[in-house]
């Protein structure tokens, strides 16, 4: 089974296609959202559409911290530009696409894996793993051979005997990584909607159960038409202007 | 059945074990049998033990990450592999040849067989890292010699695969390696750098050639830095029959810094296959270790050198061996100079190639061709001679340019075969008048373009502009 993951999508319509279409051609079968589907892009219904239909099909979605924020109202620890975008994707979502974010879950176990958004030891809190003792807390939070999660919008990929603090490797995208031995494993997705790496292509991975390997992978998409959108819609000029060096 | 404890008669995921052939420090060697294999096989076993020693059980995480993904005659082919859930094991071909740990009891070795064990050892660590994989534990035992001829590196428990984690790194705070041949990088905790098997190479063949290990056989921590400042007794110092190139070559390998050792190991396997080209330096003259303030020099440096953390990166072959195939039939002034233009290209953009001229003098079928021509003189040295003057415009060192006069029957042969046994990354070729008739019934450059395994590019004499075609207006941008 080759699983596609994607996390942060942020609302952008023509990164989560062109990922989706990329994510075809690599015979990815079954699909996982690791939250922030909203937040930041102008397409945010259509975004918890598509993906509401593909969790309809069999797909996994998970709640991340712009979604919760957009159903529920805005917390603490949100810049001004994402409380602006939050506010406003407040009002575009109707009451079938937030009723469907709000249903989110936390995380959930698929066989050996774990899909959460952020660090695992509480979801809840947000917290970003960014390096190793974050991403150690969170490997000892679950049983879980694997955890696949989001939040930072950079990929990075942690691993972790029994014995040892955690090893960081950056990935490539492209190789496939074989997620080998007796130690667990924590990927960190990139974004698919605003990537902040320096490379501006969405970001996904692509997992293959039977060869036990994941890869980066990055697709190029029409990043004029996705800024376009968030200036037409009034929201901060910076967004817009991120997307194209990806930062 | 418990971890590690394999018996003859037992199956393991269809395998059926036959008889134990080895046992290591780290792992045993079973041969095995499946009925849908035919090639002789064997199964690797970690020896894991009470308190799961990590250095077994990350090696061999290592070797499970990385021989599934390399290819070629110069790795044992991998078969299957079983997971550290029920059985680790992995399945790999059994090499038929001998290790080159048996020709430690017959060194010294006389230097031209010195030179071609080396030479196929460098090959097939350059084939390794194409693959990006850097050994970082070469040594006798770890090299096989195949019947066929060619080397096959074995055991990868300590390598590292530049586009996948390092288990390693993290695991352990001491260097890793077999004491005599671990590169100075190494003892740092440097595993990033590929140049570290050509240190090891180095090594292996200074023992080969000399039956001494230039660093002795160090156990402490303390020992394994001393290379880092005091240089090798030079070989010729022990072994005076061996002949300064050897030296040379040898003790290029041995620089401690990477960036004084061969830029590649292609470029090591060129040099031993062609002695007479070696550029010889002070080190071929040397005929004592180099004096205490030198070394102290050394050893401040080595003090003062913090190895940083190194960032991994794809091996690309920053130094590659290009060869330009010139002809000098009358009548293809033009193209060759035509050939040297994009010589000079690829040298602007990639100062450290190494250029390799190469003109091949065709031999009759039938006849006994004479190798003199009217005036008596020989073809051969006149054809180099020529060789030389038209690669002096490029103006580069002797150990960057060499020059080989081919006799062939078959020219196209030659050079396929010439750019196979060197590691050529890129021919350059001149490709002759384009008549219809050469066109369609094979140049030369048609010949080494269908056949060779590297990159070609065919060289045309600068077009008239009568022969230009006006295109544009087929290719206007509907977009």
């Amino acid at each position: 089974m080759r699983i596609g993951f994607f996390s942060d999508i942020h609302g952008n319509r023509e990164a989560l296609d062109a990922s989706l279409a990329h994510a075809g051609k690599q015979r990815v079968e079954k699909f996982v959202f690791l939250g922030d589907l909203v937040g930041y892009g102008a397409d945010p219904v259509y975004v918890v559409e598509r993906v509401a239909r593909l969790v309809e099909e069999g797909a996994f979605a998970i709640l991340g911290n712009h979604d919760e924020a957009a159903v529920s109202g805005v917390g603490d620890g949100m810049n001004e530009y994402a409380r602006a975008a939050i506010e406003w994707t407040a009002r575009q979502l109707d009451g079938a696409s937030a009723a469907f974010v709000r249903a989110l879950p936390m995380s959930a176990m698929d066989d050996d894996r774990l899909y959460v958004h952020a660090e695992a030891q509480s979801p809840k809190s947000w917290n970003y793993i960014t390096e190793t003792m974050g991403a150690e807390r969170s490997m000892r939070a679950t049983e879980a051979r694997v955890t696949l999660c989001g939040h930072v919008h950079r990929p990075q990929l942690y691993h972790m005997s029994r014995t040892k603090p955690p090893g960081f490797f950056l990935p490539q995208a492209g190789t496939p990584i074989p997620l080998i031995g007796r130690r667990k494993w924590l990927a960190v997705m990139g974004s698919v909607g605003q990537p902040r790496d320096r490379n501006p292509a969405a970001a996904y991975a692509v997992f293959d159960t039977s060869a036990n390997e994941l890869t980066y992978q990055r697709a190029p998409y029409d990043i004029e038409k996705a800024a376009a959108k968030i200036h037409a819609a009034g929201l901060p000029q910076m967004l817009a202007a991120r997307l194209f060096i990806g930062r | 059945m418990a971890k590690g404890e394999l018996e003859p008669g037992s199956d393991i995921d269809g395998f059926l074990v036959g008889e134990k052939i080895h046992t290591g420090g780290m792992a045993t060697l079973w041969r095995v049998t499946k009925p849908d294999i035919e090639q002789p096989i064997v199964m690797k076993v970690p020896m894991i033990q009470e308190g799961d020693d990590p250095t077994v059980i990350v090696g061999f995480e290592m070797e499970m990450m990385i021989l599934p993904r390399l290819a070629g005659r110069h790795v044992p082919k991998f078969y299957a592999m079983g997971d550290f859930a029920r059985q680790p094991y992995l399945v790999m071909e059994y090499i038929q040849g001998y290790s080159l740990y048996s020709l430690i009891q017959k060194a010294p070795l006389p230097s031209d067989e010195v030179a071609r064990l080396g030479a196929k050892v460098a090959r097939a660590i350059a084939d390794l890292h194409r693959q990006n994989v850097l050994h970082l534990d070469i040594k006798p035992s770890n090299v096989m010699i195949r019947d066929g001829g060619s080397a096959a590196l074995i055991d990868f428990g300590l390598s590292r695969h530049l586009m996948l984690p390092d288990l390693l790194e993290e695991e352990f705070r001491v260097p890793m390696g077999t004491g005599p041949y671990i590169a100075p990088e190494q003892v740092m905790k440097n595993r990033s750098e590929p140049r570290s098997d050509i240190y090891s190479l180095g090594v292996l063949l200074y023992y080969l050639a000399t039956n001494v290990r230039p660093f002795g056989l160090p156990s402490a921590q303390s020992q394994l830095r001393k290379r880092l400042w005091r240089d090798p007794v030079p070989p010729r110092q022990l072994v005076p029959a061996i002949p300064p190139w050897l030296q040379e070559g040898i003790l290029r390998c041995l620089e401690v810094e990477p960036a004084n050792r061969y830029d590649t190991a292609a470029q090591l396997a060129f040099d031993l296959s062609h002695p007479e080209q070696i550029e010889l330096t002070a080190r071929a003259q040397k005929t004592r270790r180099d004096g205490l303030p030198v070394s102290f020099k050394r050893w401040l440096k080595s003090k003062a050198d913090n190895a940083g953390p190194v960032q991994p990166a794809r091996q690309t072959n920053l130094a590659p061996i290009i060869m330009a195939a010139v002809d000098f039939t009358e009548g293809q002034e033009a193209l060759a100079e035509e050939v040297l233009v994009h010589v000079k290209r690829v040298l602007a953009i990639m100062p450290g190639v190494r250029v390799a001229c190469v003109n091949v003098l065709k031999l009759g079928r039938l006849t006994v061709t004479s190798t003199l021509d009217e005036d008596g003189r020989s073809i051969h040295v006149r054809r180099l001679v020529e060789l030389k003057e038209w690669a002096r415009p490029l103006g580069l060192d002797q150990a960057h340019v060499t020059f080989h006069v081919l006799e062939h029957m078959d020219p196209a042969d030659a050079l396929i075969a010439f750019a196979s046994s060197n590691s050529v990354d890129l021919v350059l070729i001149g490709a002759g008048a384009t008549s219809r008739f050469r066109r369609y019934l094979g140049s030369v450059a048609a010949q080494v373009v269908g056949r060779a395994g590297c990159t070609v590019t065919v060289v045309r004499e600068p077009r008239g502009a009568q022969e230009t075609t006006d295109v544009d207006e087929a290719l206007i941008d509907t977009g």
